[in-house]
């Protein structure tokens, strides 16, 4: 098992046909993911990357069966895609894109409520259950199957992390990006209940940064719902208050958005906490050989 | 910790919400206007403000009081806040001392709790009429970061902190939670309206201004609409003393008119240049050592790192993922702008940014320019062979470093040795 993807995950890709969105494509194909349809309005009926392409999503869903969404399309039209999805009914949105305005968020998450449709992002490097499927632009080769979960507010970092568990040879369940906007669609807590559910999570790397309360309400989740050991580092110590950290979301304002706090909060919910980006491999490997 | 607890407590429970003096945070924001244009929209969109003017000299502000009448209050333009305390407030009886007034303040530079020793610029002042307030009171907008919607605060304590506020006496503080789909509603304004202890006319009245400022706050893409203080005149009337508009950057690209407001002089002129040369991602930091970091996460990683190894970033900058060499050329513009750099860390983990795009880049940047401080480079992802052979037949100088700690740690050293 493992979270989001599997092997069972048919693609959609938002965006097919654009320079990002093909040249990730790409990668997912030699990755080995089921890219079953692609979505680009105007260029239905065509094949991209030996994908068939689709005008709707509606249209690519009943003939292709699939059942997650990746996507790359520009943040002026990424919350009409989003919301195109959720109304397709679309099991699953991962979304890349950067730079959705803060009330276009506002507006998908209204209409997320009371639908079943699960929307990872937008600004985030996507979800990969490594040696199944990748829907993102999760850097593929440094990732290798096994049992340690991973969820991050980072890209980047989360490569860092991963292949300093991989050279460890700590193999992943599942990677999730959930992004660095103020308002995503999935948060810690939401990530966290799917790996403690997961047979084949056995631990869960956390990483995440100054800026709101999300850290706060994951510790507050692991001290009462979680059996399953958490490994954390928390991004921004250095960070000046009222600066945006080049994330939306990475913005201290007030006291609780402070690194410090975010460690204090999760090292009192029983988390082992990486004192710096590097030693994040190694804190897990400590964390693993005591389960 | 005791807050953090009550917040998931509340959450879990039916009233959903229910907030806690934390949760005061602006989502997405980052552009800032001054109080003048700020009040100017408000005037467009039906909320009452005192009557005034802005001057850029002192007989300018002069005349303006003659116009008002005589007793005016003289404002300090800049967008730090805490102006009142540093003494950019000034309140005048005559024309003659609104201009002395004036000249004290334009072309001075403010240092208040939020600006630094350094101050910022005033080059503007508003000049106002004088309200005869009998209560001030406080009314904002910002969208809640854990209900995913607009939220309207108000409260019949105006005129100071609403964190502050919010800690001595949250029972003062009213909000609503605004469903994006039907817009405020009347029942919400009445709900506030009572609750800042209004009665009569003034529930129609606060109604309508709260309508108002939500209507400006949607289609302009405000991050935060604040009126701190709103207040009610001796003769009854609301007028809104203050005005804070910030904005999302994000939504920028659709506000032309909001973007033309900008005030450069009232930022810190490297953050201009860098957004200037197409680096959005860019703050400036107190240290001596140059980063350039694809991804926001890792930056901060990086300088959090450099710190560990006894060092100190000049910068917060995170290239991004658009694919080109511009961006990188214009980095290393960056540093050589700095007359602070001593050396130099290039942290790139390749992911949507490509590393041969960057290594060009790179390349480039040193044709162009010269680097009178040690670099040190540590690359790795997508197309990363293409990117290590593009640097090594290029024949530029540099130090390599083989992964994240080694290049923080060997950048501190060359940044010492700089130093010599």
């Amino acid at each position: 098992m493992s979270i989001l993807v599997d092997d069972s995950t048919r693609l959609l890709v938002q965006g097919i046909t654009g320079s990002e969105g093909s040249f990730h494509t790409q990668r997912c194909i030699e990755y080995g993911t089921k890219v079953v349809a692609g979505v680009t309005p105007g260029k239905g009926g065509s094949k991209h990357l030996g994908v068939p392409v689709f005008n709707t999503i509606e249209k690519a869903m009943a003939e292709t069966g699939a059942n997650a969404s990746l996507m790359f399309v520009p943040p002026a039209f990424a919350a009409d895609g989003i919301l195109e999805a959720i109304d397709a009914g679309m099991p699953l949105i991962v979304c890349i894109t950067e730079g959705i305005p803060v009330l276009d968020m506002v507006k998908v998450h209204r209409y997320l409520k009371g639908k079943s449709t699960r929307l990872i992002g937008p600004n985030c490097p996507g979800v990969m259950s490594p040696g199944k499927c990748k829907a993102g632009i999760l850097v593929g080769e440094i990732h290798v199957p096994g049992n340690v979960g991973v969820v991050s507010r980072s890209g980047t970092l989360t490569y860092e992390v991963v292949s300093q568990l991989t050279s460890l040879g700590i193999g992943q369940s599942t990677c999730v990006g959930i992004g660095g906007d103020a308002l995503p669609g999935s948060t810690f807590v939401d990530i966290l209940k799917l790996f403690q559910a997961d047979e084949d999570t056995k631990a869960v790397v956390l990483i995440g940064e100054i800026g709101g309360t999300m850290e706060q309400e994951a510790a507050e989740f692991i001290s009462h719902n979680m059996t399953k050991p958490v490994v954390a580092f928390v991004a921004g110590s250095t960070a000046p208050p009222g600066k945006r950290m080049g994330h939306a979301g990475a913005i201290i304002t007030g006291s609780a958005g402070k690194a410090s706090e975010k460690i204090k909060a999760l090292s009192r919910a029983g988390v082992a906490i990486a004192p710096t980006p590097t030693e994040i491999g190694f804190t897990t490997n400590k964390v693993l050989e005591r389960v | 910790m005791v807050a953090v607890l009550k917040t998931v407590f509340v959450r879990l429970g039916e009233r959903g919400f229910e907030s806690h003096p934390l949760r005061f945070k602006e989502q997405g924001g980052k552009l800032k206007i001054h109080e003048y244009q700020a009040k100017a929209l408000f005037a467009q969109y039906g909320i009452p403000v005192p009557r005034s003017k802005v001057a850029s000299t002192p007989a300018g502000a002069g005349d303006i009081a003659v116009e008002i009448g005589d007793k005016v209050v003289i404002k300090a333009q800049v967008y730090a806040g805490g102006r009142g305390k540093a003494g950019g407030i000034k309140i005048v009886n005559n024309p003659k001392e609104a201009e002395r007034a004036a000249s004290q303040l334009i072309g001075a530079r403010l240092v208040t709790h939020q600006t630094g020793a350094e101050g910022v610029p005033v080059s503007k002042v508003l000049v106002e009429e004088a309200s005869n307030v009998a209560r001030e009171l406080y009314l904002s907008i910002l969208v809640d970061g854990t209900s995913h919607l607009p939220v309207m605060m108000a409260s019949e304590v105006g005129g100071m902190d609403i964190e502050e506020v919010a800690q001595s006496t949250p029972e003062k503080i009213f909000r609503s939670y605004i469903d994006p789909a039907i817009g405020f509603q009347p029942f919400q304004g009445r709900k506030l309206a009572y609750g800042m202890n209004f009665d009569g006319a003034q529930i129609g009245e606060a109604t309508r201004l709260m309508t108002n400022l939500y209507k400006l706050f949607v289609d302009k893409d405000c991050s935060l609409a604040e009126i701190n203080p709103l207040v009610v005149t001796a003769d009854g009337r609301l007028l809104a003393l203050d005005a804070k508009l910030n904005f999302d950057d994000n939504a920028l690209y659709r506000h032309k008119d909001i973007q033309e407001l900008q005030d450069k002089e009232q930022e810190e002129p490297l953050e201009i240049q860098a957004r200037d040369w197409g680096i959005y991602n860019y703050v400036k930091m107190d240290g001596n050592i140059g980063c350039m970091v694809n991804g926001a996460g890792l930056a901060m990683a990086v300088n959090d790192l450099i710190q560990h190894c006894g060092g100190r970033a000049a910068n917060f900058l995170d290239i991004g993922t658009l694919n080109n060499t511009e961006r990188v050329v214009n980095s290393f513009r960056m540093f050589v702008a700095d007359p602070r750099t001593k050396a130099v860390l290039v942290n790139i983990f390749g992911g949507m940014a490509r590393v041969d795009v960057i290594a060009r880049g790179i390349v480039e940047a040193y044709q162009q320019m010269d680097t009178l401080f040690p670099v040190v480079i540590r690359l790795a992802g997508t197309n990363l062979e293409e990117g290590q052979r593009i640097l090594a037949d290029s024949g530029i100088s540099f130090i390599r470093a083989n992964d994240f700690y080694d290049g923080a740690r060997k950048v501190v050293e060359a940044a010492k040795g700089a130093m010599k």
